[in-house]
């Protein structure tokens, strides 16, 4: 109700995470509530149901579905092979045989008399669930998974692709407004979470696929860049499946943006440490954004600093997320109750900023956001 | 409702996925206004997950406004009114947690499964699939589709009556096979509404009743040349209630405290629409662009069609708008030159903070020329679906039918279109009127005469549900409240030379004042019409010119003020912009200074 809240991405030099880690369908839970697990521990496990392949078997031999049971080799919830015979039928006193066999190893699940089909399912095929951070299972969701606990630092992105995975981390610039080259990327990165500055260009990302990088942070790439580099454009902003052969995540937008100091500099402290990063990103409602976890040892954790989101104050600094000024840091200097008019004519809430640079602008609340720390 | 006269104080909110929107309508002396708003965020999602609790912030912003009492101590909605607490009526619409999603299924792609699309849309709901025999992909993979998608129920259509059983019965076993699973309430069967080929309802009832919720209802296409999509509409919005919003967090509280049915919001736009086009006798089109989609509902002829653009809209989905329309289609609408790097950076950073605002005037200009793009392609989309030999209880000759093989001809005829409403944050929320009518008709491409209006609040679903349980205050507040007049569109159509003559044009108010002037080719101007004018206008179109009484025949009408006025577009249908870069900028300037769209700032950008 007309508040100001104006959410910025979570960074967290320390905070108490909890991750739900969760089959897509129910299946079997591996671990025991208080049990402490590494990020690469199965705590959950099921097999999806295999593919389906129907057939029509009635068609195949020339029968009526009516009497196609009575030609059926294998029977339902039978084991079949693959290039097995399936069905058989006869004429002309046994002398002209007919038979069709299986396309796919699996079961024989149906046989219709109605539409003369049979469908053949597939093995199901294990998908496991992995803790992905260290932690300890503190909720056990029963045939779905777990709950993990664990002290980490943690850090938003604004934009990523590529699922989960993991690698030590290796910070590739002096400063957070710097470039990530592809020249500073080598052979020895394998495996690793490269991070940059305010941009990867094509040829920097592309490298690090070469040479087999875990991921790349950085705080800007190209949008034309990333339609070179994905082979399509984006649409909509649902990733997370893509297998480029890295994962990536943006921290600030498109286009050079530095890097947020905060961001930069917990990253630079945490170089070397063993990160667990996810590019996926889901701009819908219940927005997904990608992150960067970094388990710490629990007597490292300190009392939380209080970046919790909360609404804006004078005072706070803010990141301006759209042209004009795009990308700049500036102090919340006064915040109007009132609608002002901007200077498209649309009328909107809007606060007072001061940048580095002692420029006073008035800009819509919607077109910034608050710098934690 | 019987005590329809009694009822002084009606509450209305719709939960949309970000905003909650509550209206309070009132008894005015004789007549029903709608008198206060207010807002507040949604709250079906995480940590909240619980409807109820936006709503009520919501209503509590109208009571504070208004100072009528409306939640109790006992944190429901106060009914009925007594002096300043209360309301008679409380009423809502949903399309909270991504609305109503379906899939459908059909045999042929263009006759059964599409009739079946037409009966989801037409409900309210998104489809997220149209699943069909015809539809080139492998069983598996239709298997695979309909396990993956977990919609909210499936609807599945197939089949003339008495017609062939088979392949009905067989895309029952592909769903029977992919056993899929609702997207809420994980230990419930899917609901399957089956309004096929009635003579094979008991064999998909043997393949699909022990899997999920069959529920049989009359077939949606009995004969191939009609279709009956009642049925099925109102099973779907009886699923909805039983067993979607079951489902959702705060909806079986919700439920308890409306008088009205609650409605997915689409459904809701689609029965003002239709009501007020059946009581008026026209032709409307109503449009509703936000972030991720873009809605378009029609009513020609008493024919109601509605599509959902699923990624055409002005946040969530602007990178794919930009990726359909293409950059020059795009840039044709901005008269001063970008860099396509920059452009494209800023379009992705749209994308990934949705919620910015356009502050400059250069920002405007391209988001508003992306908008354009968003509504002609949402709007082709809706008139190659809304086609004439497809439509809803339309009686057909054998001879049609084989028409239909071609594709069937759009019921959307422009030249007959006397209503188009805008709504949705980049038409409602355009700085200057002017630009909301520009963005209409540059992106509609209006023929004849076409009255315009915008909604400003997005009251139309509060008042769908209304119309089904007050229907007098329903059209009196559509009437006063819900719709700002733009203006009327007077746009000549026919081949002519740039400059030549297309018509001549006079009007009169009904205080006297007359203006009168010649229209040419390439011209677009603007006549002050106030709101509350009337006139009476008559157009003398050159030979070879339709106005929409057939070529250089003369309309006479009478025309609806506006806070534009009377916009006579000569420009020409379609509306082609100079490919040259330097007179395609001189048509853009002349043609927004004659319209007063922005400030004359632009002009030097």
């Amino acid at each position: 109700m007309g508040s100001s809240f104006v959410p910025g991405l979570k960074v967290s030099r320390h905070t108490v995470l909890r991750k739900r880690r969760i089959l897509p369908l129910k299946g079997e839970v591996k671990k025991n509530l208080g049990d402490e697990v590494a990020a690469s521990e199965v705590v959950a496990e099921t097999y999806l149901p295999g593919k389906v392949h129907p057939m029509n078997v009635a068609n195949l031999l020339g029968v009526v579905p009516a009497d196609l049971p009575r030609c059926m080799v294998r029977k339902e919830g039978e084991a079949v092979q693959r290039n097995e015979v399936l069905a058989r039928s006869t004429s002309f006193f046994g002398l002209f045989k007919n038979e069709v066999t299986a396309k796919v190893e699996g079961t024989l699940e149906n046989v219709s008399t109605i539409t003369g089909q049979v469908m053949v399912r597939e093995k199901p095929t294990p998908v496991q669930v992995r803790a992905f951070v260290d932690g300890t299972v503190v909720e056990i969701i029963p045939q779905e998974g777990v709950v993990l606990e664990t002290t980490a630092t943690y850090i938003q992105g604004i934009f990523g692709i590529g699922g989960e995975t993991q690698g030590r981390i290796t910070v590739l610039v002096e400063a957070p407004g710097e470039e990530l080259t592809a020249e500073s990327i080598r052979s020895e990165h394998a495996g690793q979470v490269l991070v940059g500055g305010a941009f990867a260009s094509l040829a920097a990302l592309r490298k690090a696929v070469e040479v087999g990088a875990a991921g790349v942070v950085v705080g800007g790439i190209d949008a034309l860049d990333l339609v070179e580099f994905m082979g399509y454009d984006l649409g909509v902003a649902i990733t997370g499946s893509e297998r480029l052969g890295l994962t990536l995540i943006v921290t600030e937008g498109f286009g050079h943006v530095a890097m947020a100091e905060r961001t930069f500099s917990l990253l630079t402290e945490l170089s070397g440490s063993e990160a667990s990063i996810n590019g996926s990103t889901q701009i819908r409602a219940g927005v997904i954004r990608p992150e960067i976890i970094v388990t710490r040892a629990r007597e490292q954790r300190e009392a939380p600093p209080g970046d919790e989101l909360k609404g804006l104050e004078v005072g706070d600094l803010v990141r301006i997320i759209r042209q004009p000024h795009f990308g700049e840091l500036g102090t919340v200097t006064s915040l109007p109750h009132e609608l002002s008019t901007l200077e498209s004519e649309s009328r909107a809430r809007v606060l007072e900023v001061t940048l580095a640079t002692g420029q006073i602008l008035r800009l819509p609340r919607a077109n910034t956001e608050v710098i934690a720390g | 409702m019987n005590n329809e006269p009694t009822v002084k104080v009606i509450l209305a909110t719709d939960c949309g996925s970000t905003t909650t929107k509550a209206i309070l309508i009132e008894k005015v002396g004789q007549e029903y206004r709608q008198t206060y708003r207010g807002e507040a965020p949604t709250t079906v999602e995480a940590p909240f997950e619980d409807v109820t609790m936006g709503v009520l912030n919501a209503v509590q912003e109208v009571a504070e406004i208004s100072g009528r009492r409306l939640v109790g101590d006992d944190g429901r909605i106060m009914t009925p009114a007594r002096g300043k607490e209360g309301c008679d009526l409380y009423i809502s619409t949903s399309s909270a947690g991504g609305g109503l999603q379906m899939m459908v299924a059909g045999v042929v792609r263009s006759m059964t499964a599409e009739s079946a699309e037409r009966a989801a849309l037409g409900a309210g709901s998104i489809v997220m699939d149209v699943i069909a025999c015809n539809d080139k992909r492998l069983p598996h993979e239709q298997i695979e589709r309909i396990r993956q998608l977990r919609p909210d129920m499936i609807l599945v259509s197939g089949g003339v009556d008495g017609g062939t059983t088979k392949h009905v019965v067989e895309l029952a076993e592909l769903i029977a096979a992919a056993s899929p699973k609702p997207r809420l309430g994980s230990g419930f069967h899917l609901p399957v509404i089956y309004a096929g080929n009635a003579q094979a309802a008991d064999e998909v009832a043997t393949v699909l009743a022990d899997k999920t919720d069959l529920n049989v209802v009359p077939n949606l296409r009995p004969v191939l040349e009609r279709e009956n999509l009642g049925p099925a509409r109102e099973k779907i919005h009886d699923m909805f209630l039983e067993h979607v919003m079951q489902q959702a967090p705060g909806y079986k509280k919700l439920m308890s405290w409306v008088n009205a049915d609650i409605m997915p919001t689409p459904e809701a736009v689609g029965r003002i629409l239709r009501t007020i086009a059946e009581k008026e006798g026209i032709n409307a089109v109503c449009v509703d662009i936000g972030g991720a989609t873009t809605d378009i509902f029609s009513v020609f002829g008493g024919e109601f069609n509605r599509t959902v653009s699923a990624n055409l809209g002005m946040s969530y989905s602007i990178s794919n708008v930009f990726t359909e329309a293409g950059l020059p289609n795009v840039l044709r609408w901005v008269p001063f030159p970008m860099d396509e790097r920059d452009l494209r950076n800023r379009v992705k950073n749209k994308m990934i903070r949705p919620t910015t605002i356009p502050s400059s005037l250069e920002e405007l200009v391209f988001e508003q020329a992306i908008a354009r793009e968003a509504l002609r392609l949402a709007f082709e989309q809706h008139k190659a679906f809304a086609s004439r030999l497809k439509g809803v209880q339309q009686q057909r000759t054998i001879g049609d039918t084989f028409d239909q093989g071609a594709g069937g001809e759009s019921l959307v005829n422009l030249m007959d279109l006397d209503l188009l409403v805008a709504s949705g944050g980049v038409l409602s929320h355009a700085p200057r009127m002017a630009q909301t009518a520009l963005l209409l008709i540059d992106s509609f491409l209006p023929e004849g005469v076409t009255a315009l209006a915008k909604d400003s609040i997005f009251m139309m679903p509060h008042l769908g549900v209304l119309s089904q349980v007050h229907p007098a205050a329903a059209t009196e507040v559509f009437e006063k409240d819900c719709l700002i007049y733009l203006g009327t569109c007077v746009a000549p159509v026919g081949k002519a030379k740039e400059g030549s003559r297309l018509l001549h044009w006079r009007f009169e108010t009904e205080t006297g004042r007359v203006e009168e002037g010649e229209l040419h080719q390439g011209e677009l101007a603007r006549v002050p019409l106030a709101l509350q004018e009337r006139a009476h206008f008559s157009g003398h179109p050159e030979k070879g010119i339709d106005l929409g009484r057939g070529k250089g025949t003369k309309v006479e009408t009478v025309l609806k003020g506006g806070e534009v006025g009377l916009v006579l577009d000569g420009r020409g249908r379609p509306l082609v912009l100079p490919a040259d870069q330097g007179r395609r900028v001189e048509c853009l300037h002349r043609w927004l200074k004659a319209m007063d769209a922005y400030d004359a700032r632009l002009y030097t950008l």
